[in-house]
């Protein structure tokens, strides 16, 4: 690591050569002592993973036939890759994640933005309750609104299939089709207060004059809210669907929470699951494959958008 | 106020309330049913009380598998603090180096560290299982309580922080004080940074108690897991066979183990928005 230090202000009071070099050898130390007990652990627990798990994405295991002897590692470039993808499991795990994503990031943060406006709206009630309100899954741990969520959709347990028998609507909330949105909602009911609330505290900051001069010109509350709020929030939404693309990337939790109330609910259902389930086989290699090809998706994905909206900022 | 506008305000309160009853409703579920025996839980209105039977249901959480949820909070908790008090300080070093320190590989460092924020945890868990059986650190406290020590995020919020509000004039000052760098940093510094660190802690101290994929793969011994691992199986048990933990039960832990963040949250809700502010202004 390097710690040559540069002066940062360029005094008369430290004009003096020697002095100076011997002011940045007492200092150059100082920055290593105060980086080191974060990156030390950095390096072991998030890097040395990472390359890890790159490494193992080209190794095998060769057991011999019978077994007796200890199985030996060998290079095999990148056939885990070609295993892994032409897997059919694990295609439809990523196309799941994917058809998730693409329905339900929309979706949340659509909702999330229409109730930071409406919070952030002059004239409406109760603000504080109500921010309070759609916080409140956000606070709970997502393993207890998991566990919460299993049992609200669970045949013979749940509340809304019961609501709905009485209407007349035979509904079951765990059947092989209605497994998507189910999961999907449980993401929504998590997530929405938590997008709520970065997208409202941008809203917070925009100037009150520049409503209140479109107000004088005639605009009405939802030509502001879009002509004016929307436009000036663009960062924040862009934030929140990045961490939504990263967050539906890794999808865990819910599904295999999900899974002890919905045994049809398969075990490679995402790719994290699929990964999880190869450790559980011994399989160490193809985990580290499916973790490669899940991080570089999510990468392709979130930087891509990234790039696309800076594209099209760029051409307004 | 025109009549439009009365309208239009209540119109906006309705859209609200439908939403709260959206949010609210599910966790209104859970407390309702905490205070159920099992087989109320299958019968009646299941948004409304039935007999109250929540001291038995705590009672039961408390003694279930020989008290083994005591000990499932003491391990959170020993996790959550534990990790959130490491973290909070290296990451308040760190970025208190990155913001008021020049020096050669600075911007690199700080970049690897932002794009560390963006690299989805669950990633890391599978080769850290695989990393930690090679040493037999698995099953073990340190399994989990080592990376959680570790907080790109915290160094992140703590450099802008300490760039923003901690005056150079001051640091200068003290130098000329004849003050060692770390005395400046633990005297002037710190407590200057001492709002972002609360954040910081909050925030660390939130992901750890809710983590769960690396604590399930890390910890096959029920008594070193924390709670969010062990109510999970519970509720795997699926209720099925004579000694299966009871739904009513598994519903009361899960409820009883949301407390501590909870009253977190509420009672710290100025630092986790400040948190959530920084995170969207990068």
């Amino acid at each position: 690591m390097t710690t040559a230090l540069h002066e940062r202000t360029a005094g008369p009071a430290r004009a003096a050569g020697a002095r100076r070099t011997g002011r940045r050898r007492r200092r150059g130390r100082p920055v290593a002592l105060f980086l080191a007990p974060f990156l030390i652990p950095f390096a072991a627990f998030y890097l040395a993973p990472i390359g890890y798990t790159l490494y193992q994405s080209l190794f095998r295991m060769h057991r011999s036939g019978l077994g007796l002897t200890a199985p030996t590692q060998v290079f095999v470039g990148l056939a885990n890759y070609a295993t892994a993808l032409g897997d059919a499991d694990f295609r439809g795990s990523l196309l799941r994640v994917l058809l998730i994503g693409l329905v339900q990031v929309p979706l949340m943060l659509l909702f999330a933005l229409g109730l930071a406006l409406l919070l952030d709206a002059k004239s409406t009630l109760f603000k504080r309750v109500f921010r309070l309100a759609f916080f409140l899954p956000y606070a709970l741990p997502g393993v207890v609104g998991a566990i919460m969520w299993s049992y609200l959709v669970a045949p013979g347990l749940s509340p809304i299939t019961t609501a709905a028998h009485h209407l007349g609507l035979h509904l079951n909330l765990t059947s092989d089709a209605m497994l998507a949105p189910t999961i999907g909602n449980m993401l929504t009911w998590g997530w929405t207060g938590y997008n709520m609330l970065i997208i409202y505290s941008a809203l917070q900051a925009i100037p009150a004059e520049l409503s209140e001069a479109a107000t004088m010109d005639g605009c009405s509350a939802w030509g502001i809210a879009w002509r004016i709020k929307v436009p000036l929030v663009r960062p924040a939404l862009v934030l929140t669907t990045v961490f939504s693309i990263i967050g539906t990337a890794q999808l865990y939790n819910e599904p295999a929470i999900l899974h002890n109330v919905a045994p049809n609910l398969s075990s490679t259902y995402t790719p994290i699951y699929a990964a999880y389930d190869a450790v559980n086989a011994d399989n160490f290699n193809a985990a580290a494959t499916e973790s490669v090809i899940l991080a570089l998706l999510a990468f392709v994905l979130s930087f891509g958008f990234l790039k696309l909206v800076q594209r099209k900022g760029a051409a307004l | 106020m025109t009549r439009s506008n009365q309208l239009s305000r209540y119109l906006v309160l309705a859209v609200l309330l439908l939403a709260s009853v959206y949010f609210l409703a599910p966790v209104w579920w859970l407390l309702v049913s905490s205070t159920k025996t099992n087989t109320d839980l299958f019968t009646g209105n299941g948004f409304w009380f039935a007999k109250f039977a929540l001291f038995g249901n705590v009672h039961q959480v408390f003694v279930q598998q020989g008290g083994i949820y005591w000990q499932w909070l003491a391990n959170s908790a020993l996790y959550a603090v534990g990790g959130a008090a490491v973290s909070t300080l290296i990451a308040a070093l760190a970025g208190y180096a990155l913001a008021k320190y020049s020096f050669r590989g600075r911007e690199f460092t700080f970049n690897s560290v932002l794009a560390a924020v963006l690299v989805p945890q669950p990633l890391l868990a599978v080769p850290l299982y695989l990393m930690f059986s090679g040493v037999h650190l698995v099953n073990t406290y340190w399994a989990v309580l080592l990376p959680s020590m570790v907080s790109p995020f915290g160094v992140y919020l703590a450099r802008i922080y300490a760039g923003a509000s901690v005056p150079d004039e001051l640091l200068e000052a003290g130098r000329i004080d004849g003050a060692g760098e770390f005395r400046i940093f633990a005297t002037i510094a710190l407590r200057i940074m001492s709002p972002a660190l609360v954040t910081i802690f909050l925030f660390q101290f939130v992901a750890i108690w809710t983590n769960y994929l690396l604590p399930v793969l890390m910890l096959a011994n029920d008594h070193l897991q924390p709670v969010t691992v062990g109510i999970v199986g519970w509720q795997a048990q699926r209720g099925i066979g004579p000694t299966a933990v009871p739904f009513n039960i598994v519903i009361t832990a899960a409820a009883i183990s949301a407390v501590p963040l909870v009253i977190l949250f509420l009672s710290l809700q100025r630092f986790w928005r400040s948190g959530l502010v920084a995170g969207s202004s990068k």
